[in-house]
Parts: structure tokens; C-alpha cells; sequence
């Protein structure tokens, strides 16, 4: 099964794969850094490239597995083109971050950590972005939206999906 | 014209918090206006780290004028060059607004929030570019480092962070002096220092805001405590979610290596020590020493018993030092004025200042950093401006899932390790969430269990389990299904986890149960026994009612709900059926006339 996972590598992923390593030396202390860097290639770690770096790193597939399993950032599938991402840190959870989360599943029809099934959203819920003083806070494609009401969210995921033809 | 203009700095807040207010389209309007009218000779814009009042944000502050602007649109920065920059007429309704007066305030000063507040750690935050090594060094930066250098020995070092009574800034608490003794009498080479900024407890950002700040503070501190201890390598571990913090240090680190405060011989001294950046991706549990260093090393971040310490045994089996990022900020000042001006500062056994994370249902939001020793109503209702909305102050949470709440008759305690540990809560990194009659105890702490549950890494049983098994009981209670048998099985099994769990995070993590059951004993009585939930918050013991006579029939939440549960027509007052009716709440925060109102289920029910 390695080998088939292994042919789905063309060369010009691997040399880009060989040139994160080359970056943290090949070294396995570094498993989280090189994990970090080609989530940031890939958006989320393709299985292949994983069985592939623990080839090279001479690690087994279920240590780098075990690692990249353990932390809440590494995700194993392509998120949607349009990440919402809505904070439920203890500040934003007193100021009502459930409502927005529950609002914004309802209008999607799909579960935090879930994907839609056109591909364009995917939902997170996440501990804490550390933006507490603007509490309810939400990221969407990388825009930190804060000081939230149900109002002021909604007029907001009106317009994210009108600027996608939704 | 131009004889009358003051020169005048312009220091515009780019933390986290005001950058995602827009605080970038400030600073490019603001540029732009002050070339396209020539005042370049005479203003100048300062970028700086968290100016610490984040829910005011964006925000910037005019010197000497000492005045603050809060809430700042783009369109508004036109006024204030015209009118104060240009015609030195102060724009008063950009001002801070006291809440409790209703006056603006022209000088920053006199701003509750930050007139009872006494920065040491945070002192050049929010003042400086953090970008920019020159100006830390322009306000005495890296002095302390040479002072050291020069004219103390390690041992000296040691003893005056010693006297001065530093006590790590992580939560525990352990005298820094002490733990510092013990990695530089431990046997073995190299050593290692490691600077904790896995800050990893929701509803606190203090590290964060430091980093982002005055990143040099705490590579000063590391250098000097490199030194204090004969270590070569250190690292700094910091949240993947934070990208300012990595920027910002990134920057910091390559300028103190240019400058030789980093790398081999520092300052032509024989000290050889340089830090290395590491991202954290993202595990609570690594907020514990020992899981940290296994992260550090590439392993999955899971504690391991102690002893052996990381002093005598830490990364790679190396003696390491391993501190919070605040504690390494705090040397350079202590270095700089002696530990007796340290130990001068805060209460009996806690010296100097601590940042607190002042979030949740309170008027001033934002970091605040006090002497140790001050009481928890001077932060809510002096320096927080109290509660909005004049809603009821009920209790604090502080410590995050390790902590605990603590209840408004206790509110004249004081904030210092004991103190708050007496109560059943710890000092925690700082986060200090303010909660108001609106919040439901059984609710929040089956929150906080629901998350460390989650980050329970899974190696010892009681905390795997048992946070499992404590979570299910919770939401027996708040789905009012258990009995007051439960509750007792509750306690029982969070003395348990508290007691046998391996690491901080299952000995800790109980907290939250053990101090609402406490002080709260009544809210899960009521969910148990009345089957009511007094603060309305838990779903399955409310109902959501319309008023008939201020319904217009406008049909909003008709329209958004998600179940289909709210009959009626147009322009006629509508029904909500409460079988159908899923209580996510979406129709009683949209309706316009505040007609939805919640009740509790059993007095519709019968």
C-alpha cells in the first residue's frame, strides 16, 4: 500500500517536498516544523506526503501519524474555499459565541469541522484566537471580525456569499 | 500657519486587536493626509505593539498631548488632523467616554482604566515600534543585559532575582530564583532555556500582547538568564494561531543577532547563547512543562511524572530552565532597579506586578497590569468601569480551565497566589473573565470541562476518563435529567481527577466543578430539583415566548427559523410553537422590538 500511496508523488512535488526538509535538516526533532511548512504548501497534509516524509526522515508512518493526529492545526482534508472560523474562547462564549456558531451551521447545513458539499465553505470552531477584548470574535478567510452580534454576523455571511454568487 | 503648529508623535496601536478593527487603513489614511499637506517635519506616526485597551480599538494616542482616540473610522482621521493636529482643538467625540460619568476624557491619564494601573512589564508597550530594535534600546533596552555582563557575576544575578522575590508568571508560581539555582547547579552540557508562550488558556491574550509589544524585553531576559545559568540554547514557544507574535519575534531575533546580543562572544563577553523560534500547533496540554519539551522535540506533546525536573533532566535529557515569557520580561526591570524596588511592589508573599486579561461582561476590556495584592472589585468596578447594560455583577472566572470561579461576596479578596488558591481557584496566566447575572454556573462549567476533556492528551486514566465521565454527568444536569445523587457523584469524582491525575492540566482541570459547586450549590440544585435553569441559559429547561402586544408581525423570525417552529402572518403578532422550537436563539437575538422573551419551560409546560 506504501508503494501505491508513494506513486501518487510526481517529481516535482517531491523536490518540493525535499527542499522543506532540506530547510529543517532532515531532522526529526524538527516533525512539527516540517508538518507546519507543508500544511502551509497543501492547506492540510496529504496522507501521501506524509508516507512519503516519513521515508525520508526514517520515521514510521504511525509515529508521524501519532504526531500530526495530536495537534488541534494540522487537518487532514482540504477545508472549503471560504474558511469560517468562530471562536469559542471562554470571553466569546459568555458574550454568545454559540448562537453565531449555531446560526451560521444552520445556514449551512453543516457541522463545525465539516466541509460543504460544493466544496466553497468549510466551518471550525476553535478554543481561543487571544482577541478576547472584542469578544464574539470570527475569522473569515482570514479577516478577524469582532464585537459580534447575530445581526451585524449575518449581514456579514449575506455579503461572503453574495461576492460568491451563493 | 505652520508657526503654530507643535510637533507631534502620533502612536498608532497595531496589536492583534486593532489591526483587526482596520487598524492598517488607519495608519495608510493617516500617512497619506499628513504627505499630500506637508506636515512631515512636524508629525510623525509611531507604530506600536498593544496599547492594552483592545476593545476600544482601533485607537491612537497624541503626545505630548496625552490624548487618546478610541473607535477611530477611517473617515474620522481627516477631523482629527484638521482640527487637533492642525487647529489644536481636541475632537471630543472621539474621546473615551467614562461609563459611569458619561464625561470624555481629554487626558489618557485621567482614564480610570489606565490611571490605576502600574506598568513594569508592560511599560513600553504600546509606546515603542516593536520592530524596530533602536527604539528599545532608546528607552534603556539591553542595558540591563550589559549591567550584568559587567559588573555581576552569575551567582549575583541569581541572588538578586532571588531577593527580588520574581515568582513565575505561568500560574504556579515557584520562586524564579530558586528554579534558576537548581538548572545552574544541575550536572550535564549543554543547557537549555525555554520561554513558555504556549498560551493556550482561553479568554487570555497577555502573552500574546507582550510579544507582539516588546518582543526584546524577553530576549533580554533570556540573555541575562542564559548567562545566570551558563545555558547556550534557548527556544521560544509560541501558538501557531499567534502570526504577529512569530513576525514580530522573527524580526527582533535577526536584529539582536546583528547586534551581537545573540550568537558567539554577546557584547564581546564570554557568552555564547542563541534562541530558536518554535510554533506551537496547537495542544493546551503543552502549556505543561514536560509535554512542552516533547513538543519541542518533535513528539507528541504528552507529560511525563517528575521528578526528574526539567532543571536536572529537560529537553534532549538536558538541564533546562523553563519559564514563563512574562517571567523573562521581568528581568531586565528587576536588573535595572534592584530587587528591593521589586520587592517593594505588590503584597507580602508576592511581589511586583501581574497582567491580567480583563474580558467577558465588563465595560473596559482589555490588559491591565496592577501591583499583586489588588483587590478583584477595584479591577471590575474601578479599572473594568463595572458591567454594561446594568446588569448584576455575579462572579469571576480566573485561571481559565484550571481556575475557578469566584463569587461576588468574595470580591473584596486579593489577587496574589494565596490568596486566590485559598478559594479553590490558581492565579493562572492571567485571563480574568467577568461574569454577570446573564451567565448560567452550570452551563460555564460544563463549558470548561467540555474543553479539557478535549485536551486531555489520554495518557493517565483519571484524567481521560474521569473528565469524560464528570462531562456526562454535567450534561445530565443541565438537560435536567440526573438527581441530587449525581451531584454528589460529581464532587466525589472531581476531588478524584484533582487528586490522581498525572500533570497540571487533570489536577487542575476539576477546578471550575469544584468551586460553582462551592459558591453556585443552589444553580445545579435548580437545574436537579426545579428542573429550571435560573439564569435561562440551558436548552433544554427554557422556553422562548412572543409578546403579542409588541409583536408587529414583521416576520423576521419567522423567516430565520432554522426549524420552522414560528407560525403567523404578516403584520399579525406571531406563535411559537415549543415542540418544534430548537432554542438556538436565533429569532430572539434578530427580532427588532425585543418582543422574544425566555422563560422558564416549566411555567409553559405546567
Amino acid at each position: 500500500m506504501t508503494q501505491e500511496i508513494l506513486n501518487e508523488i510526481n517529481g516535482e512535488e517531491k523536490s518540493k517536498i525535499k527542499e522543506i526538509l532540506k530547510i529543517y535538516e532532515n531532522e526529526r526533532g524538527n516533525v512539527i516544523s516540517i508538518l507546519q511548512k507543508i500544511q502551509e504548501t497543501y492547506q492540510y497534509l496529504p496522507s501521501n506526503v506524509l508516507f512519503y516524509i516519513s521515508k525520508r526522515l526514517n520515521i514510521s508512518p504511525a509515529e508521524i501519524f501519532g504526531v500530526a493526529t495530536f495537534y488541534t492545526q494540522f487537518k487532514f482534508k482540504k477545508m472549503g474555499k471560504n474558511s469560517l472560523i468562530c471562536c469559542d474562547g471562554t470571553a466569546c462564549h459568555v458574550n454568545g459565541s454559540p448562537i453565531l456558531l449555531s446560526f451560521v451551521e444552520n445556514e449551512l447545513g453543516i457541522k463545525s469541522g465539516e466541509i460543504t458539499e460544493n466544496k466553497m465553505f468549510s466551518i471550525e470552531s476553535v478554543a481561543c484566537l487571544g482577541c478576547c477584548a472584542i469578544s464574539p470574535v470570527c475569522v473569515i478567510n482570514g479577516q478577524i471580525y469582532g464585537d459580534l452580534t447575530l445581526k451585524r454576523f449575518r449581514t456579514i455571511l449575506k455579503n461572503l456569499m453574495k461576492n460568491q454568487n451563493i | 500657519m505652520s508657526k503654530t503648529l507643535n510637533e507631534r508623535t502620533i502612536l498608532v496601536c497595531r496589536g492583534s486587536g486593532c489591526n483587526s478593527m482596520n487598524a492598517l487603513g488607519i495608519n495608510s489614511t493617516l500617512k497619506n493626509l499628513i504627505q499630500d499637506l506637508n506636515l512631515s517635519d512636524y508629525l510623525k506616526i509611531k507604530l506600536t505593539g498593544c496599547q492594552g485597551f483592545c476593545q476600544f480599538g482601533p485607537q491612537l494616542i497624541i503626545k505630548p498631548d496625552n490624548v487618546l482616540y478610541v473607535k477611530l473610522k477611517t473617515k474620522d482621521i481627516e477631523e482629527i488632523v484638521e482640527s487637533h493636529l492642525i487647529g489644536n482643538n481636541i475632537v471630543e467625540r472621539l474621546l473615551y467616554e467614562d461609563p459611569t460619568s458619561g464625561k470624555r476624557i481629554r487626558n489618557m491619564d485621567e482614564i480610570l482604566f489606565y490611571k490605576e494601573q502600574m506598568p513594569i512589564l508592560r511599560k513600553y508597550c504600546g509606546r515603542i515600534n516593536p520592530e524596530d530594535i533602536n527604539e528599545y534600546i532608546h528607552v534603556g533596552g539591553y542595558l540591563s543585559l550589559k549591567k550584568a555582563l559587567e559588573d555581576m557575576n552569575p551567582e549575583e544575578v541569581i541572588t538578586e532575582i532571588k531577593n527580588s522575590g520574581l515568582r513565575g508568571r505561568g500560574g504556579a508560581g515557584f520562586l524564579t530564583g530558586q528554579k534558576w539555582w537548581a538548572c545552574r547547579n544541575a550536572i550535564g552540557l549543554p543547557k537549555y532555556l525555554i520561554a513558555n508562550g504556549d498560551e493556550g488558556d482561553p479568554g487570555a491574550f497577555m502573552d500574546r500582547s507582550l510579544l507582539e509589544a516588546d518582543p526584546h524585553s524577553v530576549i533580554e531576559g533570556m540573555i541575562i538568564a542564559a548567562y545566570a545559568i551558563g545555558a547556550n540554547y534557548g527556544y521560544i514557544y509560541v501558538r501557531a494561531e499567534y502570526p504577529l507574535a512569530i513576525k514580530r519575534l522573527e524580526i527582533a531575533l535577526n536584529q539582536a543577532r546583528k547586534e551581537n546580543l545573540l550568537g558567539k562572544n554577546i557584547l564581546n563577553y564570554e557568552l555564547d547563547f542563541d534562541i530558536i523560534l518554535k510554533k506551537g500547533a496547537g495542544a493546551f496540554v503543552c502549556g505543561e512543562e514536560t509535554a512542552l519539551m516533547a513538543a519541542i522535540t518533535g513528539k507528541r506533546g504528552m507529560p511525563r511524572p517528575r521528578p526528574p525536573y526539567p532543571s536536572t533532566s529537560g529537553v534532549w535529557d538536558k538541564p533546562t530552565n523553563i519559564n514563563n515569557v512574562k517571567t523573562y520580561a521581568y528581568i531586565p526591570r528587576i536588573i535595572k532597579n534592584g530587587s528591593n524596588w521589586f520587592n517593594s511592589i505588590g503584597s507580602e508573599n508576592a511581589s511586583g506586578t501581574f497582567v491580567v486579561a480583563l474580558t467577558g461582561k465588563i465595560n473596559n476590556s482589555g490588559l491591565v497590569e496592577v501591583p499583586m495584592g489588588t483587590k478583584i472589585n477595584k479591577l471590575v468596578f474601578e479599572i473594568g468601569g463595572g458591567i454594561p447594560n446594568g446588569k448584576k455583577f455575579k462572579a469571576v472566572q480566573i485561571g481559565g480551565p484550571s481556575g475557578g470561579c469566584i463569587p461576588e461576596e468574595l470580591s473584596d479578596t486579593k489577587m496574589d497566589y494565596e490568596s486566590i488558591t485559598s478559594l479553590g481557584s490558581i492565579m493562572g496566566s492571567g485571563g480574568f473573565i467577568v461574569l454577570d447575572e446573564d451567565t448560567c454556573m452550570v452551563e460555564l462549567a460544563h463549558y470548561f470541562i467540555a474543553f479539557t476533556q478535549d485536551e486531555s492528551c489520554g495518557k493517565c486514566v483519571p484524567c481521560r476518563i474521569g473528565t469524560k465521565r464528570m462531562l456526562d454527568l454535567l450534561t445530565d444536569i443541565r438537560e435536567g435529567k440526573a438527581n441530587l445523587t449525581d451531584l454528589d457523584s460529581l464532587e466525589k469524582l472531581a476531588k478524584i481527577v484533582k487528586k490522581t491525575s498525572l500533570c497540571g492540566l487533570g489536577q487542575t482541570a476539576p477546578n471550575p466543578v469544584l468551586t460553582t459547586l462551592k459558591y453556585f450549590r443552589d444553580e445545579y440544585e435548580a437545574h436537579i430539583v426545579e428542573k429550571s435553569c435560573p439564569a435561562l441559559v440551558c436548552k433544554n429547561l427554557i422556553s422562548f415566548l412572543i409578546d403579542k402586544n409588541t409583536c408587529t408581525g414583521c416576520e423576521i423570525c419567522k423567516n430565520s427559523c432554522p426549524s420552522k417552529a414560528i407560525t403567523g402572518i404578516a403584520k399579525e403578532s406571531h406563535l411559537i410553537n415549543s415542540d418544534l422550537c430548537v432554542r438556538c436563539e436565533i429569532c430572539f437575538n434578530l427580532c427588532p422590538y425585543n418582543s422574544i422573551s425566555k422563560v422558564p419551560k416549566y411555567r409553559i409546560n405546567g
